[in-house]
């Protein structure tokens, strides 16, 4: 029976040992990763740095003292004649073995501090994004760039829900990444719109909570071009597993064309913010919305879930007035978690999804909601 | 001998007897466990595979919220109040608890907490979802309704465990047998008067954040909205000002019975037991002192930062000055190893597993790596499952025969051991590598890469659920036909009062108070 714990013991052991050969091969791809990746950035690196000193220092103290114990566990049994001696202290050994550990603890804590340091090292950076998390999908923005926009899961349901095969990326892809240039220290600025969230990319070595009326700070700076994949990481509702956080590195030129599209990309939605839609066009944008920003909750038949989550089919706000129907997406409802969507849809994606909730699932409002009256709605305020 | 128990039902209502009183607290923690238990096999067969299955994102976050709270509130502290009430009046000969009628009040006020508790999960939208750590203001302006009902419970479990604590502290002040100083008390009594302490220090704290969640609920205040001028991470400081202490409730006891038990099979008295006494009150003392080692990444200031990082570095020495006491005690011994002490070896290796995982965690900026992962949730439950529970389990094989005179089948009880000991180890030892390859806790879902270690992890979880009830056939079987036994000492090494009474455990001890010299 003892021979059977210690072969156990061995063989996690062994596999604790093992950890750093296996982290190492798993660079690239995340696929039966062991061990923390080292990631692509300096405060990545210190991470991985200190927790293998510390990986290390915990292996020999275990093998250590369990290979002693597993020693007294079989020399000292009954079994084999052993005799209970009957001392029950010794001064030298106990002071020994407070004074020696809190020596390797003081030394321990020498490159922990340094780690902490490159961890809170924000200033001077070159480029400043804020990130805000919201249930459930992050928005970023780049502070004097004028660009701003939200990043949400873009895995189907029915891949989580089982009615279609799972894609390579599953919970892993985004509508949008961030994307920053190599070379560059690039600063999030951290703050949550409803609940706390937390914001993580372990190839940065960045995790900073979201907390509402907070910011916090974290920054990278990576000369590997490529796409690194973090997650939420503070519980958030039950949106929480489904808004993953993707970073794109650009290098620099493909960054600066990024940039500028983007910035086109803005004005020339200021235009079609003026333009008459027609009832099919608002329907068919409606519907992805809709399917992107509220069945989460409203589900996608429009049913809710009783006693959180109202219906929106036969609601008397989806029937009545679009004035009323537009305020409840401005504004949120206050002390639910029906949240303002006024920062996180366009006019016309606001127009659409009104439109589509009081001309969908038997709902027959039949009026049509333009994008202009979103934006005549929210001037009014 | 004055009377034996009531009969019929009464017995138990209105029972002032410690030892009924132990019964019920340890019957009350093991349904609770096995509940705390299902909801944790919901999680693990919904986790086996990537996608939902089995249940939907916000049911999955009720079970992981009820799992945490029915195990920690529900399981593992009233079976340790059962312990105290069996055993503190038994160790330092003493006839009942100080205060017998408060004694059944905190019990008895237990089961409608739990009752209203998992009556949530029945209402209209749903039970607690955010978590046994409940941050605002998930837990506050974004909470289903039954949050009310949620905060109700954990006042009434919080005067529960403050009572008890009251209690034991009386008891042990005032009422062990002459001769017994407290450098004589059994290491149990010691672990325990200091968790009572812990307990009555901190439980207020926990009643207060709930309180001030209620007032922002249903009053309109803002202690943790920050529209209105609040703080979110307020909550989380005075949360985790109770939480830390509470992980330390969950073990010390656990300690306590691990010094019982290692002595005993080892043959030879515990070595250091005054340095056990001085360990025990430093990690008692540091736990008040590093709270927000749970917060390393909500953005403190670096220097709050450094401060609980050495302050939580600290606790490892007392705690490894406990665990080279074990080690020592059993060195020269003559060891055998029936199940009591399987389980107490097990404990003190995985124990020390989970210490230097904690260790690794209390580290800054690896932490900024750990948080909130799957390493986290494999620490702790190192900690707790093989900390307290392992423990838990040793000290009922252990004292079962004094408690009914019955003899558990060693055979039994030591299948039961390697069932517990493998699937516990299937079941987290993965999830470390979970943690580190990138996947969060609370997760209803993953990605494609974290599949196969999830799937390793509910095979040992659904085998450790297995010796659970292993282990409820193993007591019954032992209650009802049991090898009957009547040797006070049932144990050849067993050393202390308890082992001087009649076995089984009479209605009434030491209604003489014995002399200890």
């Amino acid at each position: 029976m003892l021979k059977r714990a210690q072969a156990l013991f061995l063989s996690l052991l062994s596999l604790v040992v093992s950890l750093p050969l296996a982290g190492s091969a798993a660079a690239e791809s995340a696929a039966r990763q062991l061990n923390m990746p080292q990631g692509v950035t300096e405060v990545s690196q210190a991470a991985y740095d200190i927790h293998m000193i510390m990986m290390w220092i915990c292996t020999v103290i275990g093998v250590g003292v369990f290979g002693f114990m597993f020693y007294v566990m079989y020399a000292h049994r009954k079994s084999r004649g052993a005799v209970a001696e009957n001392f029950h202290e010794n001064l030298t050994v106990e002071l020994l073995w407070t004074i020696v550990p809190t020596i390797i603890l003081i030394v321990m804590a020498v490159p922990a501090t340094t780690a902490l340091m490159k961890v809170y090292d924000t200033q001077n950076p070159d480029i400043d994004i804020k990130v805000t998390g919201y249930q459930w999908k992050w928005q970023y923005e780049y502070i004097g760039e004028d660009v701003k926009f939200m990043s949400e899961l873009s895995t189907p349901l029915d891949e989580v829900y089982g009615r279609a095969p799972k894609g390579e990326h599953y919970l892993r892809e985004v509508t949008q990444p961030l994307v920053i240039p190599v070379g560059k220290k690039v600063r999030f600025l951290i703050t949550g719109n409803d609940v706390i969230h937390s914001w993580w990319v372990p190839d940065f070595g960045v995790k900073r909570d979201a907390v509402p009326g907070l910011f916090t700070s974290a920054w990278a700076r990576t000369d590997k071009p490529g796409i690194y994949v973090g997650e939420c990481t503070e519980l958030c509702g039950m949106g929480h597993a489904f808004m993953p956080v993707v970073v794109e590195v650009k290098e620099e030129a493909d960054y600066n064309e990024w940039l500028a599209g983007k910035k086109a990309e803005a004005a020339e939605y200021a235009q079609t913010i003026g333009k008459q839609w027609s009832a099919e066009e608002l329907m068919v944008r409606g519907e992805e919305v809709y399917d992107r920003s509220c069945s989460g909750c409203h589900q996608p038949d429009g049913n809710g879930i009783p006693g959180v989550f109202p219906a929106l089919k036969g609601s008397p706000i989806a029937l009545g007035p679009p004035e009323g129907h537009i305020g409840v997406l401005i504004h949120g409802v206050p002390g639910s978690s029906m949240q303002s969507f006024a920062d996180q849809l366009s006019e016309v994606d606001i127009a659409a999804v009104v439109h589509y909730e009081r001309n969908a699932w038997g709902n027959d409002v039949g009026d049509v909601v333009q994008p202009v009256d979103v934006l005549n709605y929210k001037q009014s305020q | 001998m004055a009377h034996g128990p009531a009969k019929g039902i009464g017995r138990w209502l209105f029972t002032t007897n410690h030892k009924d009183i132990g019964t019920l607290y340890l019957w009350f923690s093991f349904a609770m466990f096995l509940l705390g238990g299902f909801f944790a096999m919901v999680i693990r067969a919904e986790l086996f595979q990537p996608g939902m299955q089995l249940i939907k994102p916000e049911f999955f976050n009720q079970m992981t919220t009820m799992h945490g709270l029915v195990m920690v509130f529900g399981a593992i502290m009233p079976a340790f109040v059962g312990l105290a009430n069996w055993m503190i009046p038994l160790m330092i000969g003493a006839p009942d608890m100080a205060l017998p009628r408060m004694n059944n009040l905190s019990f008895w006020i237990l089961p409608f907490a739990f009752a209203i508790l998992t009556s949530t999960l029945f209402m209209e939208g749903g039970g607690p979802n955010f978590g046994w750590t409940f941050y605002a203001p998930l837990s506050t302006t974004y909470a289903p309704e039954s949050v009310n009902y949620f905060i109700f419970a954990i006042h009434i479990m919080g005067a529960s465990s403050i009572m008890g604590s009251i209690n034991i502290i009386a008891t042990v002040m005032n009422m062990r047998a002459p001769g017994m100083t407290y450098m004589k008390m059994p290491l149990f009594v010691w672990t325990w008067v200091i968790t009572a302490f812990l307990l009555v220090a901190v439980m207020p704290v926990l009643a207060g954040a709930v309180t001030m969640m209620l007032m922002d609920i249903n009053f309109g205040t803002s202690f943790f909205n920050a529209a209105g001028g609040g703080d979110p991470v307020l909550f989380q400081h005075v949360f985790w000002f109770f939480g830390h202490p509470e992980v330390y409730i969950i073990i010390l006891p656990a300690f306590g019975v691990v010094s019982q038990i290692i002595p005993t099979f080892s043959r030879k008295p515990l070595f250091g037991y005054s340095s056990m006494v001085y360990a025990t009150a430093a990690i008692a003392f540091l736990s008040f002192i590093v709270w927000a080692h749970h917060m390393f990444t909500v953005g403190m200031p670096i220097a709050g930062e450094l401060y609980f990082m050495y302050a939580t570095m600290l606790i490892a020495v007392p705690t490894g000055v406990k665990v080279f006491n074990w080690i020592t005690t059993m060195y020269k011994g003559s060891l055998t190893f029936e199940t009591p002490m399987l389980f107490s070896i097990a404990f003190v290796i995985l124990f020390t597993f989970g210490g230097f995982t904690g260790l690794m965690l209390s580290v800054a900026a690896a932490d900024t790596q750990y948080h909130d992962t799957y390493f986290v949730v494999a620490h702790f439950h190192y900690v707790m499952v093989a900390g307290a529970v392992f423990s838990g389990t040793a000290a009922i094989y252990y004292w079962l025969p004094k408690w009914c005179g019955r003899m558990y089948n060693e055979t039994m009880g030591q299948v039961q051991f390697w069932v517990a000991f493998i699937g516990f180890n299937i079941a987290f030892m993965p999830q470390h590598f979970l943690g580190l390859a990138g996947m969060p806790r609370r997760y209803a879902d993953y990605g494609l890469q974290f599949a196969d270690w999830n799937m390793v992890s509910s095979i040992g979880a659904f085998i450790y659920g297995g010796a659970q009830l292993m282990l409820l056939y193993n007591v019954i079987v032992t209650i009802r036909s049991g090898a009957p036994t009547s040797e006070a000492k049932t144990w050849e090494g067993a050393e202390g009062l308890e082992w001087t009474v009649a076995t089984p455990a009479p209605y009434h001890t030491f209604s003489t108070a014995p002399e200890v010299k």
